[in-house]
């Protein structure tokens, strides 16, 4: 067995409401700290915001619904036309009108599937451990507490100056969160 | 709070009100002028501008159905606008009456020489009648009854509600908007068929009310988005129209845009796909003439460019954009009800007549002024509302 002195991952501060919190990150951010976490039990469209955190995401949904879109008009016009052609009532060949269900129904599977799977992955789920749950408080983010962390690799991070900048923003708690 | 309205709001209504009324009597003058050079072309452009301006105070109406059913943030800084718009029904129905005056100009079905040599049309005389009490008209005033009722009771309730904030009463007038739903998906469906599809008596579909419904809804959006872009220049209703709510009524009107291009095209791909006389003509009428290149731009105006510009979550929070998006789209919903009203008279190809705007200019310019008096009242009794009070008292961080 190896015992490492345990390392710093962070500052952390507890919150009663969604606004302090909101108003923390403002404060934090405005400070300077670039590496900035903030976790709380519902979803807060003004921490993104506050954070000036950007998503990825929506343009790779897009991705995945043209991709979707593509596959679904592609298959059927190469199924319909080249692969097994069939006269179907006298009509052409390459009846799109009759294609466009199928490429609407793929095009919103293929978003669906890019927004679960890009959601997950750009989470960095799945993560069974986390060093926030070494603080004992934190447990009740899942709950009715909202937290933020300034953490240990933000290349202004100072212990001294991180705990001050947290306690100005009138947390319940301040504490520092080991690895 | 207190009302809603400020002096600098009251100034701009009044300004838009006199403005509207100023176009709606110059524009009925020259629709009056039309009406003795033409008659014929006078009620086709009356139908087709009725049709239209009628989707607002009915989407209005239907919205605030779904809305009382549902609740939602989404309604409470459209309430207002929703209200004012359904509050105006009685001028629909007053306008209605030109359109049984101009009824032989219009539905061949009305012509007893039509119908004596027309097998099809005297099996469908038993719907397609005026003599009968459960006939065209009857029927119009039975619609009339049950929206401009249902659109003052439920105005009522809010209000009563918001006065005692009494749960009980909101639970009823909630049950009452789910048999209101009900009626008012039927009712429009019937007088669509009456008014519009009855156009082309021998063509039936069964979407077509769905069609006129959601295009309802979809006007009735665009308007609400810029209306309320518009009271937002002032206090206070700046402070309800948040970006969160611009975000809401863009995501409607975006879900709206998709959903209208759903029923057009699944309206076309059955007829399309089953091929059958009796169905194809309306289709060939539209798309195989001249008109063509009006659906064309309605498949790449009225759906595809707002499609793809709503998709942005800027674009829907940003009330400017947002605004302006939605004012093309209501012109996009002209364009749609042209195309699917004016080819029944000109069946051989793309057909304009001056008349298609100067009634429509007259009939919106009276309609807006009305509205605006509507809205004046509205936006004036607001003693004490307790979705506008969480409006503006909750950080928008709360979130639902």
């Amino acid at each position: 067995m190896q015992h490492e002195t345990p390392t710093l991952y962070g500052v952390l501060a507890e919150f009663a409401s969604a606004d302090e919190l909101v108003a923390a990150c403002k404060r934090v951010k405005a400070a300077g700290y670039e590496k900035v976490e903030a976790y709380s039990p519902l979803p807060l469209h003004e921490v993104n915001h506050a954070l000036g955190h950007t998503s990825k995401l929506s343009s790779l949904i897009f991705c995945g619904g043209l991709t979707g879109a593509l596959t679904g008009f592609g298959m059927q016009t190469y199924i319909s036309v080249f692969d097994y052609p069939m006269n179907i009532g006298g009509r052409p060949y390459f009846s799109w009108p009759s294609f466009i269900v199928i490429t609407f129904e793929m095009t919103v599977l293929f978003s669906a599937l890019t927004a679960v799977i890009g959601m997950i992955a750009l989470n960095g789920l799945p993560q069974p451990y986390h060093p926030l749950f070494n603080s004992a408080a934190f447990e009740r983010a899942s709950r009715n507490r909202f937290f933020l962390c300034i953490e240990a690799d933000d290349p202004r991070f100072d212990l001294a100056e991180a705990k001050k900048v947290l306690a100005s923003t009138q947390p319940l708690l301040v504490e520092e969160v080991p690895h | 709070m207190t009302a809603l309205n400020s002096d600098a709001l009251r100034a701009r209504i009044d300004g838009v009100q006199k403005l509207a009324l100023g176009v709606g009597v110059l524009g009925a003058i020259g629709a009056g002028v039309g009406w003795s050079q033409d008659a014929t072309e006078f009620f086709r452009s009356y139908l087709f501008s009725f049709l239209f301006w009628m989707a607002f105070p009915l989407g209005c109406l239907g919205l605030t159905l779904v809305h009382t059913l549902t609740g939602g943030n989404w309604g409470i800084a459209a309430r207002r606008v929703l209200h004012a718009g359904m509050r105006t029904l009685p001028l629909t129905a007053l306008f209605f009456i030109v359109v049984g005056v101009g009824l032989h100009q219009l539905y061949e079905w009305s012509h007893a020489d039509v119908v004596a040599a027309d097998p099809i049309l005297q099996h469908k005389s038993k719907y397609l009648n005026t003599t009968e009490f459960h006939g065209f008209y009857g029927r119009a005033v039975f619609y009339f009854l049950f929206w401009i009722g249902y659109a003052y009771m439920l105005s009522a309730r809010h209000d009563h509600y918001e006065r005692t904030r009494d749960e009980k009463y909101a639970a009823t007038t909630r049950n009452l908007a789910g048999i209101g739903t009900l009626l008012f998906v039927l009712t429009v469906t019937f007088a669509v068929t009456d008014w519009a599809m009855s156009l082309e008596p021998h063509w039936f579909s069964t979407i077509y009310g769905v069609m006129f419904i959601v295009g309802q809804g979809l006007s009735t959006l665009a308007f609400t988005i810029v209306m309320s872009a518009w009271l937002a220049k002032s206090a206070p209703y700046s402070a309800i129209m948040q970006a969160k709510r611009y975000h809401d009524l863009g995501k409607l009107m975006f879900a709206f845009t998709l959903l209208w291009g759903y029923v057009t095209l699944a309206q076309f791909l059955i007829i399309w796909s089953a091929n059958l006389p009796e169905e194809t003509p309306w289709y060939l009428h539209r798309g195989y003439t001249s008109w063509r290149t009006i659906l064309v731009a309605l498949l790449s105006l009225h759906f595809a460019l707002p499609f793809l510009i709503l998709l942005s979550r800027k674009v829907k929070q940003n009330p400017a954009l947002v605004s302006k998006i939605a004012l093309f789209i209501l012109v996009m919903r002209f364009v749609d009800m042209s195309w699917i009203i004016i080819p029944a008279f000109h069946q051989e190809g793309f057909h304009f007549h001056w008349l298609y705007l100067a009634t429509p200019a007259a009939m919106g310019g009276l309609w807006v002024a009305f509205f605006m008096q509507q809205l004046k009242g509205r936006l004036a009794s607001a003693p004490a509302d307790s979705y506008l009070e969480r409006a503006l008292e909750v950080a928008p961080s709360h979130g639902h």
